[in-house]
């Protein structure tokens, strides 16, 4: 696989399924990985599973100066930053004619805020270390729409263009930007969907399983690599075929 | 503070990658140099470090020839 040593990485809602396996494939690659979210107890569980090192700088995304400060206490704690995950992502689901403007507020600000107040900050480095590796976790939902899901897919895919502008700012530095945008993923969340909704997910996805959190860390591993060098701006589908786009 | 253009010289210089005589008090950093706009950025950036000084984003805007930097660096000293 790609060899990430000597990299150093910021993987946001490290405590999340996605993350979690994220953050353990990046270790497991070599790099040291700061790991953020709101759970610090979670955090550090994840921490001690990951072989190579790590640190826990905890970060609620809806505080704009937590938000502004979580680069520089992951870079105090593991080093001058090479790969941004910013995974972090809350859904605050409703119908738009129900939806109230803090559903919109609070969705946009942690999903979309935050990835732009960390990748200005982070990019700055970058920058003149001429290297980088921003990478953001949209969704499938981001690129088809989910009824249910204004606030969510608007956010998602508000991360898309956002990442193909910066990809162009920044390219030739030797930074790259790009989203990886997963499918259904195994989750507690689809653990207690009924059975016949299960049935019929399964229905739209062609490789006929939900997908797992290694197999999005794998995509994220691929792009935080040097060998990923000539892909930037890019969103790299990992749905099991359930969207071709 | 009489070295203060020969630094900026040398910043400019390596950052841009241009011969050294042309980079004269007078010569515009994008009309003259050959820069884009984010080699400006990356050029204050050095200058804030060489001189370890901060300046303002409004004032970066206002730095646009190889003088303008200068003038501001040595306003900020």
């Amino acid at each position: 696989m790609f060899d990430l040593t000597g990299r150093t990485a910021l993987v946001t809602g490290a405590s999340g399924g996605i993350g979690r396996a994220i953050a353990t494939a990046l270790s497991e690659a070599g790099a040291k990985v700061a790991l953020s979210g709101t759970r610090e107890s979670v955090l550090e569980e994840v921490a001690a599973t990951l072989k190579g090192e790590s640190a826990i700088v905890t970060c609620n995304l809806s505080d704009a100066e937590a938000v502004d400060s979580l680069v520089g206490r992951a870079e105090a704690a593991v080093g001058p930053l090479d790969i941004l995950i910013a995974n972090a992502g809350i859904t605050r689901d409703k119908l738009l004619i129900q939806m109230k403007d803090e559903d919109w507020n609070d969705v946009l600000q942690v999903n979309l805020g935050s990835y732009f107040r960390l990748t200005k900050t982070v990019v700055r480095g970058m920058m003149k270390r001429r290297y980088g590796r921003i990478i953001g976790i949209t969704s499938v939902v981001g690129v088809t729409g989910n009824p249910g899901q204004t606030n969510y897919c608007a956010s998602k895919a508000g991360m898309i263009g956002f990442t193909k502008s910066i990809a162009q700012e920044v390219a030739s530095r030797g930074i790259t930007a790009n989203t990886i945008a997963p499918g259904f993923i195994e989750s507690p969340m689809t653990d207690g969907l009924p059975e016949t909704q299960k049935i019929a997910l399964l229905g739209q996805i062609p490789s006929g399983r939900l997908g797992q959190g290694a197999d999005i860390a794998a995509a994220a591993v691929y792009l935080a690599s040097s060998e990923a060098a000539y892909v930037t701006g890019q969103t790299l589908h990992v749905n099991g075929g359930m969207a071709m786009i | 503070m009489s070295d203060v253009l020969e630094r900026v010289k040398k910043i400019v210089v390596d950052n841009l990658d241009v011969d050294a005589d042309k980079v004269v008090e007078s010569a515009s950093f994008i009309d003259d140099l050959g820069a884009d706009s984010l080699d400006l950025v990356e050029l204050v950036m050095a200058f804030e470090e060489e001189f370890n000084i901060e300046i303002p984003d409004d004032v970066q805007e206002s730095i646009r020839s190889v003088g303008d930097a200068v003038t501001h660096i040595k306003a900020h000293i």
